[in-house]
């Protein structure tokens, strides 16, 4: 029922969020002419707050807000996995994503592509980058309009036909705009309040619930009764596809080209590893959401066939005030937009550095740069519009899925790049196309599935796709840097100061070489 | 001579960060039910603690780190 306090509140969430985009603008100005590095990084100029609210709200899309919970609704135990993923993410932002930032800013990288470029020397390789990193990032786009579908329609605020369609591309066209003129500096405005309406909202639901419903042990009595306990528990057959899933995802996660604007938008490395430390409350707060979808469960919420991300928004639409219930409408709206916006800058600016200027105008201007990034990012919204109209849901679910596999293949050439150049570019260039091939056969045949069944000789071991893949696209870059390396084929020039080799025993000239 | 590349701090950094992947990828370790918390089975709870564990485990690995790079612009200013 949409209720009039509900339908208040929740516009009022998306009035506070359209009023902060613009003023985005005065976050952090300067008088510094048009470029690239202020529109899609707001000029690095984001502090350990700042980086924290976007980084946390760019990686916690509101499709991982409904989609874990979701998740734990329909099949139990196994949705947890986003805990130990999340987890997992938090030192690799303090090592990884701290130590490309300090080669990015260095030598002015914009886009990880930039730094396979320099690290490597090599065109196709950074090429082959940037646009794995715009074909992951396109359909996680168009998932977040389906997380706002899945709040609106839970709430019934989703009007069938063309009027619910229009309130969408609204939402969208407002965002848009802010975006288009005030680059990452909207997302990053906005995610102020993300952060705010989601942690409020999510605390005082997970509160009422908790309350409602006679504390934690009668959730999961409830839920068990409803799924049956073994669902509540992780079988030793499904523990392989559990770790396996966190690894992938975790180390998939750094390489989104969304995630990595975020952090390269920080003013500092060190920065960056402030923000690590304080990344886990967002965990917690995905951890809250999972056990909404146990207590959705507990409280016999019927989410429609083949929509269980609805069952926490229902779950919410039945046990909430309706104040509160708008609240976490907005929030999870809103949540989708920050993300959204950044995927679309992220994936803008990957294609005018690495494909309009490397390939069609190599002398654009940086005032032209900014020009036809903006209208790419424009156009990558228009895109994930009409794809989510254009495509059924489980099509932008089962390519989302392909792009975390996809997107896992450039990781050794980013990830390995940044502490060895020992890897020779052709062959991880064979590596990545190996793994781009190898992981969609395996998710194709599996039936969209995430998780593949390796025969053993202990039977069957189920695990991440995306891992398997990855394997082989190492082997093959190992095997291929060995070959290469013995036939003398020559590479290009580093223009990075990163130490070309791991050195053990002396500190390298320059560069932090952390562990 | 410049300082070694590993050091005691760089270890500790290293075992701060490599622990939650042990504890979080040995998923055999606490994919049971007992010993339940406040009727929540330990798979959940135990999950749920590593969150703050993990935070508290980095917030040690970045105090290590800015004494090591005090230590070594120390070092390279003796040099």
């Amino acid at each position: 029922m949409a209720g009039t306090a509900m339908t208040a509140t929740f516009l009022a969430v998306l009035a506070g969020a359209s009023l902060l985009a613009v003023t985005a603008r005065r976050l952090r100005p300067n008088d510094r002419l048009p470029s690239l590095e202020g529109w899609a990084l707001a000029d690095r100029s984001l502090g350990p707050l700042w980086t924290w609210v976007l980084l946390g709200g760019t990686i916690f899309t509101a499709y991982t807000f409904t989609a874990v919970p979701g998740l734990a609704y329909g099949n139990g135990a196994p949705a947890f996995f986003a805990v130990p993923y999340t987890v997992l993410v938090c030192p690799l932002v303090f090592v990884l994503l701290a130590r490309l930032w300090t080669v990015a800013r260095r030598h002015g990288y914009i886009t990880v592509a930039d730094f396979v470029r320099g690290r490597y020397g090599s065109a196709p390789l950074a090429l082959v980058v940037a646009l794995t990193g715009i074909l992951a990032t396109m359909p996680y786009l168009a998932l977040q309009l389906l997380g706002i579908r899945a709040v609106l329609t839970a709430g019934d605020m989703y009007p069938r036909g063309a009027t619910g369609d229009l309130v969408m591309v609204a939402l969208f066209a407002g965002l848009a705009v802010a975006t288009y003129r005030h680059g990452l500096r909207a997302p990053t405005v906005i995610s102020a309040l993300k952060a705010v309406a989601v942690f409020v909202s999510l605390t005082a639901v997970t509160w009422l619930v908790l309350v409602r419903l006679g504390g934690p042990g009668a959730v999961f009595e409830g839920a068990a009764q409803r799924l049956g306990s073994s669902a509540l528990l992780l079988s030793p057959a499904h523990q392989p596809a559990y770790a396996t899933l966190a690894l992938g995802s975790a180390l998939a996660l750094l390489m989104y080209p969304h995630v990595l604007t975020a952090g390269f938008a920080s003013d500092g490395s060190r920065t960056l590893r402030k923000t690590a430390v304080a990344l886990p409350a967002w965990t917690g707060l995905l951890a809250l959401f999972g056990f909404l979808g146990i207590a959705a469960l507990a409280v016999g919420v019927r989410a429609p066939e083949g929509a269980a991300e609805a069952a926490v928004p229902m779950l919410v639409d039945r046990l909430m005030p309706g104040p509160l219930t708008g609240l976490v409408f907005g929030a999870i709206t809103v949540g989708a937009l920050v993300p959204a916006a950044v995927m679309s800058i992220a994936a803008a600016t990957s294609f005018v550095r690495n494909v309009y200027v490397e390939y069609v105008h190599p002398t654009a201007t940086p005032k032209r740069q900014v020009r036809v990034a903006k209208l790419v990012s424009l156009t990558a919204k228009v895109g994930a519009v009409a794809f989510v109209f254009g495509l059924r849901d489980q099509d932008a679910v089962n390519l989302q899925l392909l792009g975390g596999v996809w997107i896992l293949q450039i990781f050794p050439a980013v990830a390995v790049g940044l502490y060895t150049r020992w890897l020779h570019p052709r062959a991880l260039l064979a590596g990545w196309g190996v793994g781009m091939v190898a992981g969609t056969f395996l998710v194709v045949r599996e039936g969209f599935s995430p998780i593949v069944p390796l025969g053993t000789a202990a039977g069957p071991l189920e695990i991440y796709v995306g891992l398997v893949a990855l394997l082989l696209n190492l082997t093959v870059a190992v095997a291929g840097s060995v070959a290469l390396e013995r036939l003398r084929v020559p590479r290009g020039a580093d223009l990075t100061d990163l130490p070309p080799r791991l050195t053990v025993r002396r500190r390298p000239e320059t560069g932090a070489n952390n562990p | 001579m410049r300082p070694a590349v590993i050091t005691p701090a760089r270890v500790g950094i290293a075992l701060c960060l490599v622990a939650p992947f042990v504890a979080m990828l040995w998923v055999g370790s606490y994919a049971k039910t007992d010993p339940a918390l406040m009727g929540i089975p330990f798979f959940y709870w135990y999950q749920m603690l590593w969150v703050p564990i993990s935070a508290v485990l980095t917030m040690i690995a970045y105090q290590l780190w800015r004494r090591d790079q005090r230590a070594r612009r120390r070092g390279v200013a003796a040099e």
